[in-house]
């Protein structure tokens, strides 16, 4: 099927860089989050969720990231990418860091059902996932280069940057412009990218999209039964959203 | 040693479309069957927690699993061909029902044009219209011929439609019922459409509009446009799909059943006629041997092709001399399209796989070539299929890709975001083929499938033409700003396309430029038939599989005839 054309991302990505560079500068909103711990109480508190949700979070912890420090750099990372504004939570205040640290401790992280044998070599373009890197490795790698070129650009660990401190780095790793061992760094960030999306808007079985809000934010109602009666209507439906999970209770 | 089963009359290789077809005619005239799938057994019932767009339509839930087989690639023969590692561009089935689980549904059948492509254009535009680089051919067989087959395949679905498209081939006989609810976003895209004098019909739908019992008495259901159709299961059965349709049929004859698990490795061979294949048992690693009267390869047309290679039946293609038919004419498809941001919320979260209005004013040979640089052309569509939130993220080109801006622009589009997009058509081209690689293998060390690709001049040029019209239209529509996709690049492997793959295993009436007959029986070998899109000479400007099934009842046909008097069919 077609649907390539949703969207105009694809072969833009790289291009649209440039732009992604001047216009993302300057993140008031999102400075103040930085940090372990700021903001108690905000529900965009990426480290710690035991003290600030004890009952709520009981089910909710690290099942990949044994560092709280690499935690931290992937939540501010992703919050960049998919900040908290006036129409809801960023990353962060949808548990995407949780979201991508549960997925790497599984098949995804392991790339268990991909083809992982050698011999690797590096691929053109258009061919596609070539690192012998899993996801799991990438993702250590990437958030330790994020962390290497923080403490070499601003003497800081990445966590403690300002946001258009980290926009930078970011959009760097999107261009390709960093160093990166057995991977490109763009295909690092793209991979990022696309994780943080989905832990956004995932079935929140999956931790991330806390209490549905990501979907709230997008008038997207999940799962329904069925759109039967409602899909000849003009009129645009606001629906309260389901989780698939309620199929199971 | 392996172990030898007991001999079937038919084997197949891969239990989908195309393999539930065989095995449901074969069964019913009282042969016995055997399906050899590699995947899992899997129905209606199985698809309750189906609506997860993350399991399903991102992590392919219902897909092959590639850590045991996948497929090299490289665009063009100086580049070193590397495994795909990922899925991406196309999604291969895996499992009861194959890719026919979890496809959308659109089931056109091609336009007679197709059938008769070289020799169409030539008698038009002359014998230099296109170069000799590609490597245009006629099918060895009509329209009207296949016309009773698209038929029953129609009927065994159910098909919803409605037969007011002026440039189709003439119908035998109407849809087996009504078209899908005209919604108001299909009515816009009707409206424009019309409007620019175009002819816009309702997609056929595998998507039922309401319950219908088939010729072989399996029911389907009334779809309920859930919104979770492509990538995913029917959990209503209301989906056309080998489960709900040919495998009960096969099985209520009792001459019919399937080995899970079942991993083919090779079609065995003794002078010019198989005798059976062998197989690895997935989950023990034992190697089995299955023999058979007649060996059917309806694994999908990479495996078939892949089968036939390992197994030395036939003469692979070589592009440096021509010589050899196996492997080549493979192509794909091309996809232009416009995208349109409004400034209302439409329910564009609402839909199904098959929801659609189509214009084929700009296909096949319905406009005039004489001043193009392309031949054939594309069906320009616009479909409710459901959009969901993760794959759904459109922004203007202007907006960057992330951040504040990113965030704001795709939540407010997903709902005010509109698609049009064309189906273009992929002729062959002489660079362009599937051979076997000499360095990658699968799980069981059998080599992987090769697969040299790019797209061409006439893609480009074709590409160039239809992204302009699917823009008019989409302004027409009334969309506040209107993107056209930009011009084709090189084929990428990454990014999701489509899964018409077609080509590798061709039809023909002449076994120098072809590899089966037009009963898709191989002209080296009576009774060996391979059936999919593999026969394709070309891929056309449409979803394939109508064109898939009307051929696979066409060689169930052969090879009943074939049980009867043995020998070449043709
Ligand atoms: C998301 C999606 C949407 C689609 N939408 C449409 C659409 O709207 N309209 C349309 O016309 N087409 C559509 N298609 C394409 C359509 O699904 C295929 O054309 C069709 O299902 C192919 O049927 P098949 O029998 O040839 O192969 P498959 O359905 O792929 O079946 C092949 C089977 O063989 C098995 N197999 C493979 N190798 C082996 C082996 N070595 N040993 C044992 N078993 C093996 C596989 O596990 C599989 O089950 C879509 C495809 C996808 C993925
Ligand atoms: S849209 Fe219709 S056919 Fe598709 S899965 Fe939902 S109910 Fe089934």
């Amino acid at each position: 099927m077609a649907k390539t054309t949703k969207g105009v991302s694809r072969r833009d990505f790289l291009k649209t860089t440039g732009i992604a560079a001047g216009t993302l500068v300057g993140g008031g909103l999102i400075g103040g989050l930085v940090g372990y711990n700021a903001n108690k109480g905000n529900s965009s508190v990426a480290t710690a969720p035991a003290e600030d949700h004890h009952d709520a979070d009981i089910n909710r912890g690290l099942m990949f990231f044994t560092k709280r420090r690499d935690f931290e750099i992937l939540a501010q990372a992703t919050e960049r990418i998919f900040p908290e504004d006036e129409l809801g939570p960023g990353a962060i205040g949808l548990g995407v860091p949780y979201f991508i640290d549960n997925q790497l401790a599984g098949n995804y992280g392991s790339n268990a059902r991909e083809y992982m044998q050698g011999p690797f070599h590096e691929g053109g373009l258009t061919q596609g996932y070539q690192t012998r890197l899993t996801r799991a490795e990438l993702f250590m790698n990437g958030i330790h280069t994020m962390d290497q070129e923080a403490n070499k650009r601003f003497s800081k660990g990445f966590a403690e940057l300002e946001g258009d401190q980290m926009d930078e780095i970011l959009t760097d790793l999107q261009k390709d412009e960093i160093k990166m061992k057995g991977v490109s760094s763009a295909f690092f960030f793209k991979l990022l990218r696309s994780a943080t999306l989905e832990g956004a808007y995932a079935d929140p079985i999956y931790n991330g999209n806390v209490n549905m809000e990501g979907w709230k934010m997008k008038g997207f109602p999940g799962h329904q039964m069925s759109y039967i009666n409602q899909i000849e209507d003009e009129k645009f439906h606001k629906i309260d959203p389901k989780s698939i999970s309620s199929m199971q209770h | 040693m392996a172990k030898t089963l007991d001999k079937v009359d038919v084997v197949t290789v891969g239990v989908g479309w195309t393999g539930g077809i065989i095995a449901a005619e074969c069964a019913k005239a009282g042969m016995k069957v055997r399906g050899l799938e590699r995947g899992q057994n899997r129905g209606t019932e199985d698809f309750s927690l189906v609506h997860d767009e993350y399991r399903y339509a991102i992590r392919y839930e219902l897909m092959q699993d590639l850590s045991k087989e996948t497929i090299t690639f490289r665009n063009n023969m100086k580049q070193r061909a590397l495994p795909m590692r990922q899925l991406g561009s196309f999604l291969l089935g895996e499992g009861l029902g194959g890719a026919g689980t979890h496809w959308n549904g659109m089931t056109y059948r091609f336009l007679p044009y197709d059938f008769q492509i070289k020799s169409e254009t030539e008698k038009k535009y002359g014998k230099n219209k296109v170069s000799s680089d590609y490597l245009l051919q006629d099918w060895g067989i009509t329209y009207d011929e296949l016309e009773p087959y698209y038929d029953r395949f129609e009927k065994t679905m159910g098909l919803s439609g409605e037969d007011t498209n002026p440039f189709w081939g003439k119908r035998s006989s109407d849809f087996p019922t009504p078209p899908m609810k005209k919604t108001p976003l299909l009515q816009k895209f009707e409206k424009a459409a019309k409007d620019l004098g175009y002819h816009p019909y309702m997609v056929p739908s595998a998507n039922l509009s309401q319950p219908y019992e088939n010729p072989d008495g399996s029911q389907i259901n009334a779809c309920q446009y859930c919104g979770f159709c492509e990538r995913f299961g029917c959990e209503y059965g209301a989906k056309a799909s080998p489960e709900v349709t040919v495998i009960p049929a096969a099985k209520k004859t009792g001459n019919y059943d399937i080995i899970f698990n079942a991993n083919v490795v090779e079609v065995l061979k003794k002078g010019n006629k198989t005798t059976g294949v062998r197989y690895i048992d997935t989950q023990t690693g034992e190697e089995v041997i299955q023999p058979a009267d007649v060996v059917v390869l309806t694994s999908y047309m990479m495996n078939n092709a892949k089968l036939l290679m390992v197994s030395n039946i036939g003469e692979q293609y070589d592009p440096a001399t021509g010589k050899g038919t196996l492997g080549k004419n493979y192509c794909y498809q091309i996809e232009p399209g416009a995208t349109g941001f409004f400034d209302e919320q439409m329910n564009t979260f609402m839909g199904a796989g098959a929801l659609g209005m189509t214009i084929d004013d700009f296909n096949a040979d319905n406009f005039d070539h004489t001043d193009l640089d392309f031949i054939h052309g594309a069906s320009i569509s616009f479909v409710q299929s459901g959009s969901r939130p993760i794959g759904t993220n459109p922004v203007p080109s202007d907006v960057p890709l992330w951040g504040a801006e990113f965030k704001k622009a795709s939540i407010e589009n997903f709902t005010r975001t509109l698609d049009v997009f064309g189906q273009g058509a992929s002729i062959p081209h002489k660079h362009n083929y599937l051979s076997l690689d000499p360095t990658y293998k699968d799980k069981y060390g059998v080599p992987l499938l090769q697969m040299t690709y790019n797209f061409t001049e006439q893609d480009r040029n074709l590409h160039k033409f239809i992204t302009k019209k699917t823009v008019e239209v989409m302004e027409k529509m009334g969309a506040k700003k209107t993107e056209g996709g930009g011009p084709l690049a090189e084929y990428d492997i990454a990014p999701y396309q489509s899964t018409h793959n077609t080509g590798g295993t061709t039809m023909g009436n002449d076994p120098q430029n072809s590899v089966v007959n037009t009963y898709l029986q191989h002209w080296d070998m009576e009774n060996l038939f391979v059936v999919g899109a593999g026969n394709f000479n070309h891929n056309s400007g449409y979803n394939p599989t109508a064109t898939v099934g009307a051929l696979a009842y066409r060689t169930a046909e052969g090879i009943q005839k074939y049980r009867q008097k043995g020998g070449s069919l043709v």
